[in-house]
């Protein structure tokens, strides 16, 4: 994974609080290995008319090339398919802004690179206002924690640790190589301290 | 360990590993349990050249795409292949599968707590947001994502943050009809389907330790609706009752020196919770949902709220809820007319949910098509001994093998478009059990109620002279 610090593209608008799991990705396509992309699921069913045709009223219909997307209240609620992030990925988005965020999903974005930015309730309403038009150049910075769309410059939330990892690109498994003994210590004293936790191993 | 402690604190301290300077935690993973869906990681640690590290503490399930009909021949071939690369993930890493013929198969977070694989005091991890079901026994269980689960898998260890502490208390006498998935869906109607975000919520008071084991899983399984990745319950008699026995739980001495650790799991009497929450059982109806997020919530005899009258930002939401759900505001929600129903699930799909729904069900006809799938291999057949097949089958319903069935359509149980589906699952969101299908969260009881009179029905009165 790729780190990065400052990331500068197109912001737009998806005026809708609790935009879950399920309608960023159906779960019907989740079978799908990887390597095809899943750029086409994203928000598949909100995108389309019964026939599959693209409702050009929509938002991201309009410009498909939107990297930043500013959206309503608990974004990415609902399960824990990191589908969903895939699905924003492999459409070329790096960054969410919203006022809060599905923990599991927050979690699965940072794996994946994918920034979730967070903001107040206020700056999040004005967001969605300037933008209401028409989706604008923007830059998001993860050093300053702030976000600039024309004149408008709105500090955002994220935790520490997780902006080390976007910056570095960090994945976490190497990082916990360099914990191996620590682990291998607590396995040993876990199983002496507490031998039924390992199951029954008569099955 | 300070006399101050939550039970989380608890729970977090004993598995923590290693802690860095920006707060995270390097958690210690006792449980991992894996599904078809968890082929995205299972890939990624192929890439990575890594194996797993503690299969012992790893248990395969097919339940996402387990087909509820038709298995010896499975008709579409991407359900075919999820299934075999599950079978073939488990084979190659030497991890236990519980597979589609096993006499013990199920959906995972029911047959975790049958087989004896949940316990007290474990941190329990599975690629599945409902994970927090298994806190019903005083575990650290949290669902988590393909990456996260690839860590797992390579690690036996998991990175994460310390959640805040929420205590939801609830005392009283639960009413007739009443259930533990009532109180889930009134708490999260109250705070909003994030108003635990951020949380570990545990659940005591006088209420919750009337439940039974299989009430305590329902409410900690829904603990995500509300945002929460974390619900547990302290252990008590009940949780040791229902451990006793079971294939995977420790036996004889093994159990005595389990149930010494297992009392010191319960929060301190000093200790301060940063949310505290109160409820009163008695003033909690059976209640259902009307809109396309679990927050949108009613009692059965309230009206469909109206926009107009509702908070900005709640109006919006409420709108295109109500657009999509076909239903007008301001009118009583009993009475909508249902095309079919759904009871199953790993919120509500264990025997005594099945119990519930035949009691109401018994010599009556269901006015609309439905279908019966039980959480586990293990639950139909206990209720095939009990009759309870024969209940719904006279009644007109499918009864049907385990899986996830009609809760996430996976496996193409699904609800079709425009359709309404009283259902006992955990997620009414759009396209959820189908594209445009209209899902109306509601108790085990409520759906048989909701099936016997073809709407969106008060169960109470129909209980009227059955035996409890």
């Amino acid at each position: 994974m790729e780190g990065w610090r400052i990331h500068t593209g197109t912001a737009l608008a998806l005026p809708f609080d609790n935009l879950d799991t399920d309608q960023l990705i159906p779960a019907r396509f989740m079978s799908q290995p990887r390597d095809a992309g899943y750029d086409d699921f994203l928000l598949y069913d909100m995108r389309r008319d019964a026939h599959g045709n693209l409702d050009p009223g929509f938002p991201l219909n309009c410009d498909s090339q939107a990297s930043i997307l500013v959206v309503g209240r608990n974004f990415g609620s609902g399960s824990s398919r990191e589908a969903a992030v895939y699905a924003l990925v492999d459409a070329g988005v790096r960054a969410v802004i919203a006022p809060s965020f599905g923990d599991i999903f927050a979690s699965n974005a940072v794996n994946n690179g994918l920034l979730p930015a967070r903001v107040s309730d206020a700056d999040g309403a004005a967001l969605l206002m300037a933008l209401s038009g028409k989706p604008e150049s923007a830059s998001v910075d993860l050093e300053t924690g702030r976000l600039m769309i024309g004149t408008m410059s709105i500090q955002f939330a994220l935790d520490g640790a997780w902006r080390i990892k976007l910056i570095n690109g960090w994945d976490d498994i190497d990082l916990t190589q360099r914990h191996q003994s620590d682990i291998q210590t607590f396995s040993k004293t876990r199983r002496h301290n507490a031998p039924w936790v390992w199951p029954h191993e008569t099955h | 360990m300070s006399a101050h402690a939550t039970l989380l604190d608890k729970l977090w301290s004993a598995h923590e590993v290693y802690r860095a300077e920006d707060g995270a935690s390097l958690l210690w993973v006792d449980r991992h349990l894996v599904h078809e869906g968890s082929h995205h990681a299972f890939a990624k640690l192929k890439a990575r050249g890594f194996g797993v590290a503690n299969p012992e503490l790893t248990f395969a399930v097919v339940d996402h795409y387990a087909p509820t009909r038709g298995r010896d021949a499975i008709a579409d071939p991407n359900i075919a292949r999820m299934i075999n690369t599950l079978e073939q993930n488990a084979a190659q890493h030497g991890i236990q599968l519980f597979g589609l013929n096993d006499p013990n198969q199920g959906i995972v977070h029911v047959i975790g707590p049958e087989q004896g694989l949940t316990l007290p005091g474990l941190l329990i991890n599975c690629g599945d947001s409902h994970t927090s079901t298994h806190g019903a026994f005083g575990a650290l269980a949290f669902g988590i994502g393909a990456t996260e689960v690839a860590h797992v898998l390579a690690t036996q260890t998991i990175w994460q943050k310390k959640p805040k502490a929420m205590r939801i208390k609830v005392d009283g006498i639960l009413g007739p009809a009443v259930t533990a998935k009532d109180i889930a869906l009134n708490w999260i109607a109250w705070l909003g389907s994030d108003g635990a975000r951020g949380h570990a919520v545990e659940y005591s008071g006088s209420t919750i330790r009337d439940l039974s084991m299989e009430a305590r899983m329902t409410l900690c399984n829904l603990s995500i609706e509300g945002g929460a990745r974390f619900g547990m319950i302290a252990p008590d008699e009940t949780t040791f009752e229902y451990i006793k026995g079971r294939p995977f739980a420790p036996q004889g001495a093994a159990l005595d020196r389990a149930m010494q650790s297992w009392g010191d799991l319960k929060t301190d009497g000093e200790a301060v919770f940063d949310h505290d929450v109160a409820i009163d059982a008695a003033k909690i109806a059976p209640t259902v949902t009307w809109g396309t997020s679990p927050d949108q919530a009613i009692p059965i005899n309230g009206s469909i709220p109206n926009p107009d009258f509702l908070k900005a930002g709640r109006a919006d939401a409420a709108r295109a809820a109500l657009d999509y759900m076909g239903l007008a505001p301001g009118r009583p929600i009993a009475g909508t007319p249902i095309d079919q129903v759904f009871l199953g699930s790993c919120t509500n799909a264990r025997i005594e949910d099945l119990r519930v729904a035949a009691q109401v069900l018994s010599g009556q006809t269901a006015k609309v098509p439905g279908m019966v799938s039980p959480g586990s291999a293990l639950v139909k057949q206990q209720a095939e001994q009990e009759g309870l097949d024969q209940i719904f089958v006279s009644a007109g319903l499918d009864w049907v093998a385990s899986g996830c069935s009609m809760c996430v359509g996976m496996n193409g149980d699904l609800v079709g478009a425009g359709k309404r589906c009283a259902s006992s699952t955990n997620r009414n969101f759009r396209g959820r059990q189908g594209r445009g299908a209209r899902t109306h969260l509601m108790s085990p009881a409520m759906v048989a109620a909701a099936a016997i009179t073809g709407t969106i029905a008060d169960v109470r009165p129909l209980l009227k002279g059955r035996a409890a």
